[in-house]
């Protein structure tokens, strides 16, 4: 490592992530930067325990343009008096109405819906909605076929033309090793498996659908993880709703992180356990709550707390950040509490083998008490696993609703993971696992640097493949999402409710079946066509 | 004038110099204290153990696919577990459309629906699924349970009221906890006890109007309960829905390719008009003998779903293969409807041969797929009937029939039904086994139970 210097960073460098480091700095409002002495320009907010990490951790959020920030509010008032102007000119008739109406035989019922829930619907997603629910019909890996839709009536209703627009490099899908593929060994296994078994199962795991390839599948998700034993389920995001109401309960404190996903706000919901909120990957913050709860226990009895339960992800697929996991499990060892993973974008994507956050900081995969993912993502399948110690998974096998309730998964579903996890690991007797865990490793820092390079901001960790590129105002939105379809590159856009309303950003996710090509054509695109209007880091100026 | 000003400057500097007055006592803890307290707290395991023997935890490992042959445990039995009551799961044209859709968009959708992960065939089977079921729309989940446990929570918030049957399964059992909504149980199948909640409802609504304009009341029942076997009396839900103004939700996973003269399910059944239910539910691993779950009904109601149903947006779509067997899967139940009165007389004939089994009775209509056998005597705890029974489906699997007992999550359900033996009726069972399975059901009894 080069010579290091550290210089303070003034207040109005600080983003909403910084957080004081009053041990060298000794003043509580400023932040702590690090500066490489030979290349000025990366600047990177360290971390408070740099003890505990054997790599560095680079991870930026810059602070949103004042100017933008105000633009931003501007715009969304204007699009919020064109919406009341046209509410208004709808209910007198003077504009037609294309909304679905109520039966007639029904009028007098309450109403199902509320006017205003669905004024943002009406009036500003219904302008942009034609940047979503693109449909497709190729296999959806580096690069997809799109069926070509038009809308005569601003996108109130689409007809297709009967086009097909193809070879769209596909910056949208969740493909990060590239498994998502037509030919091929995963392919060929998944074929024969669905020629012997069927595609469907008609039972529970509890009854008559547990098969051989459910255990088979389970043994070996088990030996990749590294953990004791593992257990599988048909849907991820059911995987965490059904899961974390049977490991806690009343009485049990939930401590989960600002930014999670909906399916972690729902089981931890569903639980009947109290949840506190912290702030996103903050350790002081998360290090606050835990010795409150322990000292104050539960609000108002004083009881002691049940446990303690943690809820984090690996990769935050919306801010691409990564989890401090080395903080996080130092934490929970000091305050006896558990933590429960959830590699979903995670797993496949990190570490030098592909087996996560957790390899990913040198890790004992037995300091997380429940590691769970999904495989969706990174082994072109669909489902869930829950990985961790035996009794845990001999509990989670007796006692969770999705093993009584749910239908078990499809066999050629679970050939693919089977196979795609074997490649992994190499078991297969090929390098292609460890080739596109590498590929994908130089992809993101390749896409990365260039974008950096290129004046836009973007947002998470150095290491994500999850790349956000900040857009704020919605008129930009959908007309990124737009202009990028025009030059056949699928990016995705994402605005209010899914970020805060003025960190409209769009999402571009790599993957290692991405060429250095087509991440070239992306970035000549970008710099061409969308800079004008997307360019808004002030970084390379200062310097 | 000046008298109020003055009163009110008077009260303001008395508020000023009051002492301010905590509700609770918090005594500052010193540094010390705290750490002493957090060295002392202990926490409960995360997961209690297991004893080895528990019912649940030994899953039957089945080699091979489940079909109407299956090798539980190394045995071969004839099936009378699994709910593939059209035989579709077996079915060479079924596979051969998913082996089409496998080689043409690889497993995985990698993505969810607003994301890329909308594939023409998913298109295609909403649009097909709306054209059966006679509506205006559908919309499909990549996963059954969570089909209802969505679409519940989309529609009915906090403040709302729902009517629910007390047999109701536990996907809407957790549908209703997720909508954080009001919840009224019914007695099983009873409309006078629901028109008695109705009757309740409205008295309350007169003592306060306004709340009762903007207060949504749903009714959730299914077409054909998983828990009982029954159907739901349709034509007088109907009746009650037009006088109280309540919605209807219907969850028709086993009613779905089953009842009605071409497997529409309980409104083809009754001959009721499909707009007059709301929101019909079900999903497609009974019948379909695929995976996953699909709602229909007037456009009004499910495009709402696409962006308020967190099944639906925030988990990944139906993999195109599975989609294209479900296709494939409603050609042969539009193809060839008379395999709904082939399963129906194999129903009424097992029904009637399990008539009279000593110790055991038959729960479930005539007509109904998927029955159960409870002990007509409980030995005083339900851990002791999980066993006698488990001993009576042991005896009918070393003898050639694979039995299960129903699962349930005793603490979780909020009517937690007795214990049974799941038997399920498919077309592919031929009348000697049905006679052979009765007749087997009889001995085991009389050799257990006596």
């Amino acid at each position: 490592m080069t010579d290091l210097k550290y210089r303070l960073a003034p207040a109005s460098e600080m983003s909403r992530y910084c957080f004081p480091n009053n041990a060298v700095s000794g003043d509580a409002s400023r932040c702590v930067c690090l500066i490489d002495s030979s290349t000025v320009e990366e600047i990177n907010h360290i971390v408070h325990n740099g003890g505990l990490y054997k790599r560095p951790f680079n991870e930026a959020f810059e602070e949103t343009p004042m100017l933008v920030a105000v633009l931003t509010y501007v715009g969304y008032g204007v699009l919020t008096l064109f919406g009341y102007l046209r509410d208004f000119m709808r209910q007198w008739k003077i504009e037609k109405c294309q909304n679905a109406t109520e039966r007639e035989e029904q009028k007098d019922f309450v109403p199902l819906y509320q006017d205003f829930e669905n004024f943002y619907n009406r009036n500003l997603y219904m302008r942009i909605r034609d940047s979503w629910n693109r449909p497709i019909c190729s296999v959806p890996g580096a690069k997809v076929d799109m069926m070509e839709r038009v809308s005569h009536d601003y996108n109130w209703t689409f007809t297709y033309t009967g086009r097909v627009i193809k070879d769209i490099i596909n910056m949208g899908s969740y493909n990060y090793l590239g498994f998502a593929q037509k030919t091929g060994a995963c392919q060929e296994a998944a074929a024969k498996v669905l020629s012997q078994y069927g595609a469907g199962v008609c039972s529970t795991r509890q009854e008559m659908g547990n098969l051989d390839k459910h255990e088979e599948l389970e043994k070996l998700v088990a030996r990749f993880l590294g953990v004791e034993s593992a257990m599988a389920y048909g849907m991820g995001f059911a995987t965490n709703s059904m899961n974390i109401p049977a490991l806690v309960g009343k009485g049990c404190l939930i401590l989960s992180d600002e930014l999670n996903h909906a399916s972690l706000v729902l089981g931890a919901r569903l639980s009947g356990a109290t949840i506190r909120i912290f702030k996103h990957n903050n350790m002081q913050s998360l290090e606050k709550l835990l010795k409150d709860a322990i000292v104050h226990g539960q609000p108002r009895t004083r009881r002691p707390w049940k446990k303690i339960l943690i809820l984090v992800e690996g990769i935050y697929s919306m801010e691409g950040s990564i989890v401090r996991l080395p903080e996080v499990i130092a934490l929970k060892k000091k305050y006896k509490s558990y933590l429960y993973l959830d590699e979903a974008h995670s797993i496949g994507a990190l570490g030098p083998s592909g087996r996560g956050v957790v390899e990913y900081f040198g890790l004992n995969p037995e300091d997380v008490d429940v590691m769970m993912g999904t495989f969706t993502k990174s082994f072109g399948a669909a489902g869930g696993y829950i990985g961790g110690k035996k009794e845990l998974i001999d509990y989670l096998r007796t006692y969770s609703h999705s093993a009584a309730y749910a239908t078990s998964m499809s066999p050629p579903v679970v050939e693919q993971i089977i196979t795609s996890v074997k490649c992994i690991m190499g078991e297969d007797g090929t390098n292609i696992g460890r080739a596109r865990v590498q590929q994908l490793a130089e992809n993101t820092r390749y896409f990365r640097r260039r974008l950096k390079e290129m004046g836009f901001i973007i947002y998470g960790n150095e290491d994500s493949p999850v790349v956000p590129l900040m857009l704020y105002m919605p008129a930009k939105i959908g007309a990124f999402g737009r202009e990028m379809l025009k030059r056949n590159i699928g990016v995705v856009v994402v605005g209010f409710p899914a970020t805060p309303i003025i960190e409209s950003r769009a999402r571009f996710c790599l993957s290692a079946a991405h060429t250095k090509e087509m991440l070239d054509t992306g970035g000549s695109v970008l710099a061409t066509r969308t800079k004008q209007f997307c360019k808004y880091t002030w970084e390379q100026e200062e310097v | 004038a000046c008298k109020t000003e003055g009163i009110l400057i008077l009260w303001i500097i008395r508020l000023l110099f009051s002492k301010t007055y905590k509700l609770q006592e918090r005594s500052d803890l010193t540094l010390k204290e705290k750490e002493e307290l957090i060295e002392e707290w202990q926490p409960e395991p995360l997961v209690p153990p297991v004893p080895k023997d528990h019912p649940a935890l030994n899953y039957n490992i089945v080699s091979g696919p489940p079909t109407h042959i299956i090798t539980v445990n190394g045995k071969e039995c004839i099936n009378f577990a699994s709910f593939n009551f059209l035989g579709l799961l077996n079915n060479e044209k079924v596979k051969s459309a998913a082996q089409a859709s496998l080689k043409k968009y690889g497993v995985g959708t990698c993505g969810p629906r607003g994301f890329y992960g909308t594939f023409d065939v998913h298109l295609e089977l909403e649009e097909r699924l709306a054209k059966f079921m006679r509506t205006e729309e559908a919309i499909i989940y990549s996963y059954g349970f969570a089909t209802i446990a969505s679409a519940i929570p989309a529609y009915s918030k906090r403040g709302d009221i729902v009517f629910v049957d007390e047999a109701a399964c536990f996907a809407i059992q957790k549908g209703l906890q997720a909508s954080r909504s009001n919840i009224k149980l019914f007695k099983h199948n009873d409309m006078a006890d629901l028109e008695r909640l109705l009757k309740e409802q409205e008295t309350e609504d007169q003592k306060n109007p306004r709340k009762a304009r903007v207060t949504r009341r749903f009714i959730v029942v299914e077409g054909l309960y998983m828990n009982t076997g029954d159907i739901c009396p349709l034509p007088e839900l109907i009746k009650l829905k037009y006088k109280y103004k309540v919605r209807i939700f219907l969850e028709e996973s086993l009613s779905f390719g089953v009842l009605g003269e071409h497997g529409r399910g309980i409104t083809e059944h009754f001959g009721i008009n499909i707009d007059d239910i709301d929101l019909i539910s079900a999903n497609m691993e009974n019948s379909l003998a695929s995976i996953g779950g699909f709602c229909c009904g007037r456009s009004f109601i499910i495009d709402h779903q696409r962006l308020s149903g967190q099944g639906y947006c925030f988990s990944a779509s139906l993999p195109p293969l599975l989609a294209a067997a479900a296709i494939e899967a409603l050609n042969i139940m539009e193809d060839s409807p008379d395999i709904f009165q082939t399963l129906r007389a194999k129903c009424e004939r097992i029904h009637k041969a399990l008539q009279g089994i000593s110790g055991l009775k038959v729960v479930g209509e005539s007509f109904s797929p998927a029955l159960h056998l409870q002990l007509e005597e409980s030995c005083g705890s339900r851990e002791n009937d999980v066993k006698l029974l488990k001993r009576v489906v042991d005896y009918c699997m070393n003898s050639g029939i694979a039995l299960t007992q129903a699962r349930y999550l005793e603490k979780e359900e909020k009517c937690l039904p007795p214990p049974s033996i799941r038997v399920v009726i498919t077309v592919e069972q031929t009348e000697q086994e049905l006679d052979k399975a009765a007749s087997l059901l009889k001995e085991a009894a009389q050799s257990v139970l006596n």
